[in-house]
């Protein structure tokens, strides 16, 4: 507590947090929609291409001059949509292939100007790198505010167009029939998705922004079927990741914000995707055990019936023996004992014999009739 | 002669980006048949934090068990992916963009945290460094050869006879999967292979030219050749041919400006792409627009025997069969009507006979031709 009493005295921590937690609402609200779109590796292309932006934003500006970085970046983040789209239209190249062309390319010609601006000289240019993963120190209280002036207009936009914004995501087919610019909201979804990766340059980088993008809308989407509570709860989740990755990498020297407000994302997703009620991964493996069991104890049902009709005798005592004979494999014991429970078997003695019995009682021959007429579940007949 | 080829700088760098930009092509080209093209990009990122915890384990760079150690971290993103994809929680883009930044922001995190200032360099991850590769020599037959040369020719020799050895199956596994696996050839196991040489590829490769880099060399080139040829053969001899040509400009033009070679490189394949694009006998886009104009063109040639012939031989045929008409009814512009008369004109369809359009035998036919087809579409 105390060190984060002194972390948050410190100015730069505190703008550093600011900043990343801003970041972190933006990325994960745009990002929702671009994942619901299936173009999550969009984000990743064009926050690459952003790169040979940053160095002509530097160029033209003549030094490290935030708004004509962010310009710029913005700039050929928007040329390498166009030119994705280009290829994806005029060609049979695949998607991916356009993606990776878009990428790499881009981001080859990024190095050829970085390494170019270097050579050039000048002690700034040396803070160019840092755009690739980004430098949290950098940032000023100034860069808040353009941050938060991003953010805002996004956030109007995505309120003013919400309606659209949302039929497109999720059937872009009917939106196009019903008469909506199907095109037009695309390209405006993809602006936003180039928006957010250059209000991230500075703090992530290039290489690693399109994680800001996906995993907070990744990990939102496991816990809600509403996109209303995934947007805002994507942005929580993507403000959160930001603030912790700030405050994680301002306790050791050296550690890049970006890649720990990367993984702090990623714990989410993880955590999300484990946990999430209905859709994670425990609850999945629950679900399948529960079904399971379900199962083995409507088979042992249908075979301890299968007995009583063919010996004519609704409290003919099973012999365990006999059930594994008639299933064809040893029910568990478990099973059992949880069908005793709901009070649908007894335990019987048969003697002389001394092995376990047991007999249907009059609510488990009825489950076990309901079971059989119920088509959904009806058992393999016992032989 | 040999000596004075590995004693030259330049010759070293620039075989070194030959080796890569041929090794990553040969893979390159069946990823971009196949759509996988972007696993490339998951797999490059991710080797990054194999190729750290390798060197934390052994306290080593180069070597077998290295490349093959970080060659797995490719591999088990692309096995992470696709584990994710099935589980339903998330589609297959978003697996891929969820698992690899995880891992590469690993490997940074580790990288700065314990390798700082030792061999790996944060900025060299990813523009790589061709320029120092001849720093690291071994010795073979009495010759100082670079490190990164000897492991990048035996991954390329490992890649020629993959490809050479399961030519067909790769084939039939890239343009017909369901063929495949029906015939027993594993497709899967395929597709597994050719990734797992992708990851071996970019571990070798990564001391040259860095992890994003490496995506160039292995999607443009392909992606350039499938844009020239039809034929798997042709497209892979010209996807390893372009990429050698980008390496060779590339260098050159880096020399000239004082400006990353690698980065200069990977540009050039850009370059090539570009010009293919624009360029590409049959699929470029100027060969694509002048199809589309002969196409345009060749339909208001038929149009215009339609019209001529609707007309030919009825009362309005002084009025209809004229170029007046086919501007002020058909609505098209004075030069575009020129045009459709003297293509018909040429070819020997319609003729001027007393100051009227009037269809020649040749054109009759044409004519009889369309209305043929289309009246025994109605019946």
């Amino acid at each position: 507590m105390t060190l984060l009493a002194e972390l948050l005295s410190s100015q730069i921590v505190r703008t550093v947090l600011t900043g990343a937690a801003m970041l972190g609402a933006i990325a994960g609200m745009l990002g929702s929609f671009a994942v619901l779109r299936r173009q999550s590796l969009l984000g990743d292309a064009l926050a690459h291409a952003a790169l040979p932006g940053v160095c002509l934003g530097f160029l033209i500006a003549g030094g490290r001059d935030l708004g004509s970085i962010m310009a710029g970046a913005f700039f050929t983040g928007a040329l390498a949509a166009l030119v994705m789209m280009l290829i994806t239209r005029a060609t049979t190249l695949k998607t991916d292939a356009a993606l990776g062309i878009v990428l790499s390319v881009f981001f080859a010609v990024g190095v050829v100007l970085l390494t170019h601006l270097q050579g050039m000289g000048g002690a700034a240019s040396a803070g160019l790198s840092s755009f690739l993963f980004g430098q949290a120190a950098a940032i000023l209280r100034s860069d808040l505010w353009m941050m938060g002036g991003v953010g805002l207009v996004a956030l109007t936009l995505v309120l003013a167009f919400w309606k659209e914004i949302k039929l497109v995501s999720f059937d872009a087919d009917f939106a196009r029939a019903q008469g909506f610019p199907v095109t037009v909201l695309e390209a405006f979804l993809t602006v936003m998705v180039a928006l957010a990766i250059v209000v991230g340059l500075q703090l992530v980088g290039v290489v690693l922004i399109v994680a800001l993008l996906i995993a907070p809308a990744a990990a939102a989407r496991q816990w809600t079927n509403s996109l209303g509570t995934m947007v805002v709860l994507s942005a929580l989740i993507g403000a959160a990741s930001g603030a912790s990755g700030a405050l994680i990498s301002a306790t050791t020297r050296g550690l890049a914000t970006g890649p720990v407000v990367v993984l702090c994302a990623s714990v989410a997703v993880l955590v999300s995707l484990m946990l999430a009620p209905g859709r994670g991964l425990i609850w999945q493996a629950l679900a399948a055990r529960r079904a399971r069991a379900q199962i083995g104890e409507r088979r042992i049902l249908a075979a301890m019936q299968g007995l009583a009709d063919a010996h004519d005798d609704a409290r003919y005592p099973s012999e365990q023996g006999m059930l594994t004979a008639a299933l064809g494999y040893a029910p568990d014991h478990q099973r059992f004992a949880a069908l005793e429970r709901r009070g649908l078997i007894r335990p019987v003695t048969h003697p002389p014999e001394t092995t376990p019995h047991w007999e249907l009682t009059p609510s488990g021959h009825h489950e076990a009739k309901a079971t059989r007429a119920d088509p959904r579940h009806r058992p393999e007949h016992p032989s | 002669m040999i000596a004075a080829v590995f004693d030259s700088i330049p010759a070293m760098i620039l075989l070194t980006g030959i080796l890569v930009g041929a090794s990553g092509a040969l893979l390159g080209s069946f990823l971009v048949l196949r759509g996988n093209a972007m696993l490339t990009d998951a797999i490059s990122h991710s080797i990054v934090f194999g190729i750290i915890l390798v060197w934390l384990m052994t306290r080593q760079l180069a070597g077998p068990v290295q490349l093959i150690g970080a060659a797995l971290t490719g591999v088990l993103t692309v096995v992470l992916s696709e584990a994710l994809a099935r589980s339903k929680l998330v589609k297959m883009d978003a697996a891929i963009g969820l698992v690899f930044p995880a891992l590469f922001a690993a490997g940074v995190i580790l990288i700065s945290l314990y390798a700082r200032d030792v061999h790996i360099h944060v900025e060299t991850v990813l523009l790589g460094e061709i320029g120092f590769v001849w720093l690291h020599t071994v010795t073979l037959w009495d010759q100082r050869v670079p490190v990164a040369v000897v492991t990048l020719a035996a991954v390329l020799v490992i890649n020629l006879a993959f490809v050479l050895a399961l030519w067909k199956e790769l084939k039939l596994a890239s343009f017909d999967p369901g063929l495949a696996a029906a015939l027993g050839f594993l497709p899967g196991v395929l597709h597994y292979a050719i990734l797992t040489l992708t990851s071996v590829t970019a571990v070798a490769a990564f001391d040259a030219v860095g992890a994003i880099l490496f995506i160039a060399f292995v999607i443009v080139p392909p992606a350039t050749a499938y844009l020239l040829t039809r034929r798997l053969w042709l497209m892979v001899v010209l996807a390893v041919a372009l990429s050698v040509a980008a390496c060779v400009a590339g260098y050159v033009l880096a020399i000239h400006w004082n400006v990353s070679i690698a980065g200069m490189m990977a540009s050039m394949t850009g370059v090539w792409f570009a010009i293919a694009l624009v360029c590409a006998p049959q699929r470029g886009l100027l060969a694509r627009a002048i199809q589309a104009r002969e196409q345009r063109r060749d339909h208001d040639c038929r149009t215009l025997v339609a019209h001529l012939f609707t007309h030919q031989d009825t009362p309005d045929m002084a009025e209809e069969n004229t170029l007046r008409a086919l501007t002020g009814h058909l609505g098209w512009p004075v030069p575009r009507a020129r045009a459709a008369i003297l293509r018909a004109h040429d070819r020997a369809l319609v003729e001027r006979r007393a100051g009227l359009l009037t269809l020649r035998p040749k054109g009759m036919a044409e004519a009889e031709a369309i209305f043929g087809r289309s009246t025994t579409v109605r019946h």
